[in-house]
């Protein structure tokens, strides 16, 4: 009995890391602190627009004094992690459907997608061929002069 | 009959006890009421807390964050690039249908029916006026018949009494320092009592580590002074974070001095994601 209490100690003592433990209450707060310091040590892959802007200049100043201003870079080009030392090019990201998150017109009154300019993206704004930015730039959306 | 009783009375003494042995026992019962304590110290290093820890954790709660969450419903357009950000920032494969935050379209019809769909988590936002009823199936509403309709952002809400992590059988999950619930994934065995617990369904497994998977407000970004991917996403800032510790944030100050709900109060799970134009029908 004492042998197999010393034994399972040992074994303790060798498999639970040291910092395993109460860290505020027990019920919430048991765990292996430098848990917390992985997380944090996680790898940021959304770098923010200014990052962008640092390069892209023309772009970036033409889309923040569009109404697309609100949109971040990343949202359609993905993630800048590792762009452009190992990822040489971002994707551009201009299919109907991108464009379709937000204007899609949705018969909801109560919802901000009301007060955004929406279309039904099949008939008759899907002709073969033609993509939405073939009319509208993305980073300079301007109602087209006869719409 | 008579030559017996010498023998029978010898046994009958047995219950009586010796002064040593009673002293021997009594100090045995002693060692083994205490021991469990001792073992408990030696084990969770459970120690009373002195006047000088209580005076440093004192201090650490004003310099140390507590992360509370704002939805602000009115705004939410359902793009879904919050979805997007959240799935790519956080490696949860984004072709598999479970997400650390998701995006609920409500739509009420005038008969009194609720009709609640996330498609793929709104990971492509809402391009059509169809319901997914799910098993690839599509429910067509009249635009007239419809009530009212809107969209819900959710998310981990970090409860300040989170049951996920009460009910962990190993420690593997926790509340951290700044109000953040984590998943310790080296520790976490994978039971699943965390994701049946969350009142909110807020957890899952992750299809590659196997273990529960949750948001973590984006802790590797906001512990850097960064906003959560999904923050920075919403062009509509619908989605705001704030710290309850810092009296000069402009977030916690909308939640603490604002009109605003959380999810499931009954539960007394005490949510720290707060919304605003919250409607009855969410839940």
């Amino acid at each position: 009995m004492v042998f197999l209490v010393v034994v399972l100690l040992v074994a303790r003592a060798i498999y639970i890391p040291g910092d395993f433990g109460i860290h505020g209450t027990f019920t919430y707060n048991f765990y292996r602190q430098a848990n917390v310091t992985e997380w944090q040590s996680v790898p940021v892959k959304y770098q923010g627009r200014s990052y962008c802007g640092s390069c892209h200049q023309r772009n970036y100043d033409l889309i923040m004094a569009s109404p697309h201003s609100v949109i971040q870079c990343e949202n359609c080009h993905g993630p800048g992690i590792g762009h452009p030392d190992t990822v040489k090019k971002l994707p551009i990201g201009n299919s109907r459907q991108l464009c379709a998150r937000c204007h899609t017109y949705l018969p909801y009154p109560a919802s901000g997608r009301a007060v955004i300019p929406g279309i039904d993206p099949g008939a008759p704004h899907a002709p073969t061929g033609m993509e939405c930015y073939d009319c509208h730039n993305p980073h300079q959306p301007v109602p087209l002069p006869n719409s | 009959m008579s030559d017996e009783l010498p023998e029978a009375l010898p046994k009958e003494p047995t219950g009586s006890i010796s002064r040593r042995d009673f002293l021997k026992k009594t100090g045995w019962i002693a060692a083994g009421v205490l021991a469990p304590a001792g073992a408990l110290e030696l084990i969770f290093g459970l120690k009373g807390a002195s006047s000088a820890q209580a005076a440093e954790a004192a201090t650490t709660a004003q310099t140390v964050p507590h992360w509370q969450f704002l939805v602000d419903a009115n705004k939410c357009v359902g793009c879904g690039f919050c979805v997007k950000a959240c799935k790519l920032e956080n490696d949860v494969p984004y072709e598999a249908d479970a997400s650390r935050t998701w995006v609920e379209r409500h739509v009420v019809t005038k008969d009194g029916v609720s009709h609640v769909d996330s498609p793929n988590s709104a990971r492509d936002g809402f391009t059509t006026p169809d319901i997914d009823i799910g098993e690839g199936k599509t429910l067509q509403i009249n635009p007239e018949d419809i009530a009212k309709a809107f969209f819900v952002p959710k998310l981990c809400n970090q409860c300040n009494h989170p049951p996920c992590v009460q009910v962990c059988p190993v420690g593997a999950t926790y509340k951290g320092p700044d109000g953040v619930v984590l998943v310790d994934r080296t520790w976490c065995i994978g039971c699943g009592y965390c994701i049946n617990a969350c009142p909110y369904g807020a957890r899952f497994f992750h299809p590659v580590y196997h273990t529960a998977e949750k948001c973590t407000f984006c802790e590797h970004r906001i512990s850097k002074g960064l906003l959560p991917a999904c923050v920075q996403a919403c062009p509509f800032a619908a989605r705001r974070i704030g710290n309850q510790n810092d009296p000069t944030d402009g977030v916690a100050e909308v939640i603490a001095t604002q009109r605003v709900e959380v999810l499931k109060a009954e539960y007394g799970t005490n949510p720290q994601c707060f919304y605003i134009g919250l409607d009855s029908e969410v839940r």
